[in-house]
């Protein structure tokens, strides 16, 4: 019975089965990748450990529109799927095991919510703005920061609005740039078939539609001023490369070169390819996202505007469904709203971050964004969430 | 309107079967918030098209529901009353669409965080209505066979690693004629235990000749289908203001007929395919996902006594480099990604048939088409060990049952 199915969890458990995910995650760390428990640390400021003033860091976030669920990451079968999050980064980083969305968990809105830190409740799959200010809308005004400083790179269209809410004292001018490296891709080739439509397929959550551009897209002229990249040579390097994100990395690559902004937001989409039911395809995106994340991490490490002054966050914005919850089709979906799927983990890494410590205490997604605050030295002062004390 | 408002005639769009069966409940329905209601009439205007487990069970929720008394009706229903609806919903015609109902619903629940709610308050009336009508065990222990691996030729990665702890591992299998000494198994089974819709066999290329006695899908039979359901999307998706949940709707819509299938007679199967075309997500691409979705439906819906599923190598997901260079060839095979999907396709099919009534009864079979490597669970087969007895399919089968 399909009433009794979408009730596959009671909500009394709920916090029992994070708080279980949590500590298993916490095991397979400690096993996996021989990290500590933070608990037991001495607090220290952020600025005595990095000696970086506030208005000198630079932060990039990188978020996972489609989780990852334990079993194909950080639980033992699931290890070989993510080898250099596994011995490259989580060693260098402070882990947080038990992050939880308790949000709507579609990827647009769910992103739009953890860059707000507000738990936004726009159609997942309208072309409309965050209701609440954003990180990037905080972060310019109160810093003063020019556009340039702020970008967000993401692979669907859908993305389009999320670098700037339609708050009344925030809003139209004040967000970041965003960059939707397919729709560059759309504009600086003539396209046509079946399989150029299929690429340009917006979202996976709803594999038959791509909605119609507005709003403030990086226009395409803009590819030679600001990224100093010729058509033809974008269209050359797109045609050596597998999937969209890694043409969304190329595209971050160009724009620290370039532009180096402070505040860098990145969106990975892969892995969410799960919604076509191919088990194969879902592991070989997360494969996929294991390494390009690795990449970035050596591309911050290697340019001189970002290396050592530089924190790096990254996380999914939900998880996916449970195997065992029968009212989903396990990992093709996240639509039960069980424990797997609103419970996901977040790591950071780089300067001023302790390396090789986890933390399994509770904390939600909408933290996300007065941690930056705290960190950036801007007020949130909208965001429901709070600072995240540990890296502070 | 509300439910207290519910009169006979408003039933009259319904098909003649479901009409007849809901207007004997119609006072009860009246008692019954509406937060609780369209998700019952969802499944009421579905009834001509519903296979007799399904309707069965409908039957007997309403009968339920009609012996309660309005106290009983607000002590089961309790966790329904303080979910609040828009004016929205009230407004909508959630009699004649309430599958539309429950889409607005589930973006409501979601949007104003009501969803927990809902869910608690589900989970409690499933579980009373569980508990007065309990779900009927099968006649007969079920069967479930899963067969995998198509087309390919050796693989060195171990399989079946999510079920070996279940039952026992073979490595000695025979497997000549192996997939027709399976398709005479479930036909014998078929034979002897001649339900309508409990036999099935679901193949993800093309079905091989098989027994009449067993209700088949097959993803090759369905390609014209698949066909027309492509060029409606195309056109609809450039229609103006067409977005993904209009999209989605219309596609809810769609009948047999709408995309060539309402000949050969057959209304409830042919209406489930449509379903699984248009309802499953990642079914009209590959065919792995078609067999795991139909297998996992008919489970669900149909509640088999056998259930055989053979997946097929679906096609290769192409790089973006390829997609980019618009080459027209016909698309290519991927038989060993499509091992991959079915072995997690395999494990799923268990956990479904693990979800029916006599579960502890029930045995499974997952083969390596060609090869000499398969799983049996059963409960005479011991869990977690590994045999490499020379055995046919057919010995493995009696051993596991």
């Amino acid at each position: 019975m399909d009433r009794a199915r979408l009730a596959a969890a009671k909500a009394s458990t709920l916090q029992e089965l994070a708080r279980h995910l949590a500590w298993t995650r916490r095991e397979f760390l400690r096993t996996g990748a021989g990290i500590a428990l933070g608990s037991s640390l001495q607090p220290s400021s952020l600025f005595a450990r990095t000696g970086i003033p506030a208005g000198k860091r630079k932060v990039v976030v990188i978020t996972f529109g489609g989780g990852a669920r334990d079993q194909e990451t950080f639980a033992p079968e699931g290890q070989e799927n993510i080898p250099h999050l596994m011995r490259e980064l989580i060693p260098q980083s402070t882990f947080f095991t038990q992050v939880v969305n308790r949000g709507i968990l579609g990827h647009y809105v769910a992103t739009a919510s953890l860059a707000t830190g507000v738990y936004e409740t726009i159609n997942n799959f309208a072309s409309l703005p965050p209701e609440h200010p954003t990180v990037f809308e905080y972060f310019r005004k109160d810093l003063k920061r020019p556009a340039s400083d702020a970008w967000v790179v993401a692979p669907s269209n859908g993305f389009n609005r999320i670098g700037e809410s339609s708050h009344r004292s925030y809003g139209p001018g004040l967000g970041a740039r965003v960059i939707l490296p397919k729709h560059l891709l759309a504009a600086a080739t003539s396209g046509g078939g079946p399989d150029y439509e299929h690429l340009l397929r917006d979202n996976y959550e709803t594999p038959f539609h791509t909605p119609e551009l507005a709003g403030s897209e990086f226009a395409l002229q803009q590819l030679g001023m600001m990224l100093k990249l010729s058509v033809d040579d974008f269209k050359a390097h797109a045609l050596t490369l597998s999937s969209p994100d890694e043409l969304s990395v190329y595209i971050v690559r160009q724009l620290m070169r370039q532009q180096a902004p402070s505040l860098l937001w990145i969106t990975m989409h892969d892995i969410d390819i799960a919604h076509a039911g191919a088990y194969s395809l879902y592991v070989d995106g997360i494969r996929r996202t294991d390494r390009l994340c690795a990449d970035l991490w050596k591309t911050i490490q290697s340019e001189p505007e970002y290396a050592g002054k530089t924190t790096l966050f990254i996380l999914p914005d939900f998880g996916r469904d449970s195997d065992d919850d029968s009212g989903g089709n396990g990992f093709q979906h996240h639509r039960t709203g069980d424990a797997l799927s609103r419970t996901t983990w977040m790591m950071a890494l780089g300067a001023g971050v302790r390396e090789g410590v986890v933390f399994d205490r509770s904390m939600e997604s909408t933290d996300l964004v007065p941690t930056l605050g705290s960190m950036l030295g801007f007020s949130a002062s909208l965001a429901q969430g709070k600072p995240i004390p540990e890296l502070l | 309107m509300l439910p207290c408002d519910l009169k006979p005639e408003q039933f009259n769009g319904y098909p003649p079967e479901a009409r007849k069966l809901v207007s004997r409940y119609v006072s009860a329905l009246q008692r019954l918030p509406l937060s609780f209601l369209p998700n019952l009439l969802r499944e009421v205007i579905e009834y001509d098209f519903k296979f007799p487990a399904e309707r069965r069970a409908l039957e007997k929720e309403l009968a339920t529901l009609n012996s309660l008394s309005s106290e009983q009706i607000k002590d089961w229903l309790q966790g329904f009353a303080p979910i609040r609806l828009s004016s929205q919903l009230e407004d909508s015609d959630w009699v004649n669409a309430p599958g539309q109902f429950v889409e607005q619903l589930s973006s409501h629940l979601w949007s104003t965080h009501q969803l927990d709610a809902f869910r608690t308050a589900a989970l409690a009336y499933a579980g009373r209505l569980r508990a007065v009508v309990p779900p009927q065990p099968p006649p007969v222990p079920r069967l479930g066979i899963t067969v995998i691996g198509q087309g390919v030729a050796a693989h060195d990665e171990p399989l079946f690693r999510r079920l070996r702890s279940h039952g026992t591992y073979f490595s000695g299998v025979k497997p000549d004629n192996g997939f027709e000494l399976l398709l005479n198994a479930v036909a014998a089974r078929a034979k002897e235990h001649p339900l309508p819709y409990a036999h099935w066999y679901i193949d993800g290329g093309q079905a091989a000749a098989h027994d009449p006695a067993l209700t088949c899908v097959s993803y090759h039979a369905l390609e014209p289908v698949r066909a027309a359901l492509s060029t409606k999307i195309r056109i609809e998706i450039r229609r103006p203001g067409m977005g993904p949940e209009a999209l989605r709707t219309h596609l809810a819509q769609l009948r047999p007929a709408d995309l060539g299938l309402a000949k050969a007679g057959d209304a409830v199967l042919d209406r489930f395919q449509v379903k699984m075309l248009t309802e499953g997500s990642g079914t009209q691409i590959f065919s792995t996902t078609f067999a795991q979705w139909t297998a996992r439906e008919a489970l669900r819906r149909a509640q088999p006594l056998t259930l055989l599923v053979r997946f097929a190598p679906r096609q290769r997901q192409k790089p973006m480099n390829e997609m980019l260079s618009a080459s027209r060839e016909a698309a290519e095979l991927d038989p060993l990604g499509s091992l991959i999907d079915a072995d997690m396709g395999a494990y799923y099919n268990w956990l479904n048939l693990q979800r029916l009534t006599g579960a502890e009864q029930s045995s499974f079979l997952v083969w390596f088409e060609g090869h000499n490597e398969a799983i049996a669970i059963g409960p005479s087969l011991p869990r977690g060990t590994v045999s490499n007895a020379d055995a046919g399919l057919e010995k493995l089968l009696s051993w596991a049952s």
